[in-house]
């Protein structure tokens, strides 16, 4: 196989290779990957898998049926980043996160940004992440967002772009804990040759986070649990491995109640009050005396407690106004606006089908663009210009003219590609990053995230529901 | 600990036990139907271990005849049987899921591994599965299971609440098996100390991997007095009914300790101990074998409905 083909077309940037040569970051890998013989790989890939699937790590896609314990396929080949490169995002990924606590204690405070007319009140007061309950309450250290999960492309060597914030509840951080975890195991011998920086620390971090961020009423040292829908939920891996690693109860709804001033969860010593949920439930399911009367899996009284800052709640509800579709064009405005930076970190250029003239464009330019629903996750309901059929297009085009709102549209994006093991060896495949962000009285990132990458050849799109796999994320130490 | 996590932790203990002693079952069956009906008056050993494994009626709804495939498929792989082995390996294991935090890797691995040996077994052939290869494999993930918990669980509050899930689940199902032995399989009286009687059994005692234990304990002669000192009375033997009893009583006692609260499931579990310490084996008789496991097992049910109510639920305050 000649190096042309690793280096895969020549339209996309790839972290690997300049042409011929090797770059910097990925030297300590292109031996290992030449010498390894095909049945070792085989072997090792089989490990791979055997210990992720005895671990219990499994991905459910909703609606999708069939097995419910799918494993998300695991790539071998590491990611990496040099510390340089790093230095920048983590710069950006910080900025970013502070700016978006920073809109959120203002859209539920005074609205100074929309007063000054740097973002349409119509966008938030009407959205319908936007939480009324939640305005005038001022949670503990001001943060509003606790873990920000900010998903990031790169297109060259410098040039990264975020391609969507998350503001409530990312998952997929086990998956990178698991993954450097799963990596270690099978090649120790990489580990002593690279100097890789360890993401281990994640838990830690997390628990020190949330502990911080306790309410001022909490007189003794906070107990911190995570509130899980139930281990039918597709993430519920990951809420069990996250309580389990930081030393946290995992309860469920069930668990909790209201007394007096406080929350409590049902022990078999009696009830014991809990100070921070770090909650991996929809806002609308939080507290059916406050959200949805018909939600079996709210605690009643829940948003009272809160409110009287009788219990902290990660991330605070109605956080998702800041990670929603429409409001991503203008968080380069809030670092100006908040920070009086300018933002490390570009947006990718996007157009509101809300506005008449953005809508014209996009339906003009459909072949080319990708087109997403403004709350819409995981891939779904998307429409990727370039690899459609015309009646595809024609069909989407009618979807926009109907609710033109609900779209917003981007430039299909020439994604980097990774090595990776495929069939024949060794290919690029595109690829997308997604770190996570610790925001409590510091804001912090460990060195990695989840890589996501399209196993199909050609495919730029990496969710796990859309036949997507994961890589281990290294970050360089200087 | 969390209410609902203790409950799941006693419910892994029950359905890995109850696993285990249904397989026990369909072994004492299997061996009984290998010897011929001779008596005439016999009911069908499938029939008897369908009574012990309390199934009859929900047997008889879904299948024809009580022959050794039906009750197989029945008690081992059937999913509409809530007591199949399938059907607790795979609860255990939805158990564990649930309280994922509070189980060692080690732990979770038995019960997660059993759970996908299970999906193999359910895809094989069935001409390719002996019934004995079903059987020695749930003693087999069992065994696993209480190693793993002995090794390495934290002997803390939920190690608490696992083993009284074991100790209660093996006291009722060594008082159901004694129960079928004597009240179902042998119904009339003439034939106590027949070769059928000593036949049956020594049967019992070898699906309780207890034959070779008993021959150390008591020497030779298989004898009912013996056997029923062996299985309800003596400490020694590890599925007896007070050693069962006596296990429940360390840790409830360890649980009102640790949380510094005696409960009432403390009172009435040694009451139990206290009479079985007393009894003899002609007492026994006296009262009538089937009327004394029956008491036993009703005792072991409410003392079950004592820990939920007090531990499980969450409601004491």
């Amino acid at each position: 196989m000649g190096m042309g083909q690793k280096a895969g077309s020549p339209q996309y940037f790839n972290e690997m290779y300049d042409g011929a040569a090797v770059r910097p970051p990925y030297q300590g890998l292109e031996a290992w990957a030449r010498d390894m013989p095909v049945d070792l790989r085989t072997l090792k890939q089989g490990e791979a898998e055997a210990l992720f699937r005895r671990i219990g790590i499994t991905f459910a896609v909703y609606g999708e049926g069939g097995d419910p314990d799918r494993l998300i396929p695991f790539d071998m080949f590491p990611r990496v980043f040099a510390a340089d490169e790093w230095r920048k995002l983590d710069r950006g990924v910080k900025q970013r996160a502070r700016a978006l606590n920073a809109f959120l204690a203002d859209v539920y405070g005074r609205g100074e940004i929309i007063r000054a007319g740097r973002v349409p009140a119509h966008l938030v007061y009407r959205n319908e992440a936007y939480e009324k309950a939640v305005v005038g309450i001022k949670p503990p250290k001001g943060v509003y967002s606790h873990i920000v999960g900010i998903d990031l492309v790169r297109t060259g060597p410098g040039e990264f772009f975020v391609l969507e914030d998350n503001c409530r509840t990312p998952s997929g951080v086990s998956y990178m804990l698991e993954n450097r975890e799963i990596m270690m195991r099978m090649f120790p011998q990489l580990f002593r040759e690279n100097r890789i920086a360890p993401v281990e620390t994640y838990p830690a971090l997390l628990r020190r986070t949330l502990s911080s961020v306790a309410p001022a009423k909490c007189d003794t040292p906070p107990r911190v649990v995570i509130l899980t829908p139930g281990h039918y939920n597709s993430a519920y891996y990951e809420h069990s491995f996250l309580a389990d690693m930081m030393g946290v109860e995992l309860v469920e709804a069930q668990d909790l109640f209201v007394e007096g001033d406080f929350v409590w969860m049902r022990t078999t010593e009696g009830p014991q009050r809990v100070d921070v949920i770090y909650r991996r439930i929809d806002d609308a399911f939080i507290d059916p005396l406050c959200f949805r009367p018909d939600s079996m899996l709210g605690v009643p009284g829940l948003m009272n407690v809160y409110r009287s800052g009788g219990v902290a709640l990660a991330s605070a509800p109605g956080a998702g106004v800041a990670d929603d579709k429409a409001i991503y064009t203008f968080v380069p405005e809030m670092i100006r606006f908040y920070l009086g930076e300018e933002p490390v970190l570009q947006n990718v250029p996007t157009w509101q089908c809300a506005r008449p003239d953005d809508c014209a464009h996009v339906i003009a330019n459909l072949a080319d663009l990708v087109v997403k629903e403004v709350h819409g996750s995981g891939g779904y309901g998307m429409l990727v210009g370039p690899r459609s059929t015309k009646e595809q297009i024609a069909a989407f085009a009618d979807k926009i003219r109907e609710k033109p709102w609900n779209y917003i549209a981007q430039p299909t994006l020439a994604l980097s590609t990774c090595p990776t093991f495929v069939e024949e060896g060794v290919a690029p495949r595109h690829v997308d990053l997604r770190p996570y962000c610790l925001v409590g009285e510091e804001v912090q990132l460990v060195p990695g995230g989840l890589t996501r990458v399209a196993l199909t050849e050609g495919s730029l799109v990496v969710n796990s529901s859309q036949g997507g796999g994961v890589k281990d994320t290294w970050v360089l130490a200087e | 600990m969390l209410s609902r996590t203790a409950a799941n932790l006693f419910w892994i203990g029950r359905n890995i036990e109850r696993a285990e002693t249904v397989a026990r079952l369909l072994e004492v069956g299997a061996r009984n139907a290998l010897i011929p009906n001779i008596g005439g008056g016999f009911r069908n050993e499938w029939d008897a271990v369908l009574q012990a494994a309390g199934k009859a009626e929900a047997f008889k709804a879904k299948y024809d005849e009580p022959v050794q495939r039906n009750i197989e498929s029945f008690l081992f792989f059937d999913q509409d049987n809530p007591a199949s082995v399938a059907s607790c390996v795979e609860a255990a294991r939805e158990n564990g899921r649930i309280v994922r935090t509070a189980l060692t890797g080690q732990l979770w691995d038995a019960l997660n591994t059993g759970y996908q040996e299970m999906r193999e077994l359910k895809r094989t052939e069935r001409s390719k599965l002996s019934l004995s290869d079903l059987t020695d494999w749930t003693k087999r993930h069992a065994a696993l299971v209480r190693g793993a918990i002995e090794d390495t669980q934290l002997r803390n509050d939920g190690y608490d609440f696992l083993y009284l899930g074991f100790a209660l689940e093996r006291g009722d199902a060594t008082a159901r098996m004694l129960d079928v032995k004597y009240f179902t399989l042998l119904p009339e009286v003439g034939y106590v100390g027949s070769g059928i009687d000593n036949y049956q059994w020594s049967t019992l005692l070898r699906a309780l991997s207890s034959n070779r234990s008993f021959n150390w304990a008591y020497g030779g002669e298989v004898s009912p007095g013996k056997i029923v000192d062996f299985l309800i009375l003596n400490r020694k033997s590890p599925r007896a009914i007070i050693t069962s009893a006596e296990e429940a009583m360390d840790h409830l006692d360890r649980l009102a300790r640790g949380y510094g609260r005696s409960t009432e499931a403390q009172t009435r579990c040694r009451a139990l101990v206290g009479e079985l310490c007393e009894l003899t084996v002609s007492d026994i008789f006296d009262e009538g074998l089937h009327e004394f496991l029956t008491r036993t097992i009703n005792e072991v049910a409410a003392l079950s409905d004592l820990i939920h109510g007090i531990y499980l639920s969450g409601d004491t305050r």
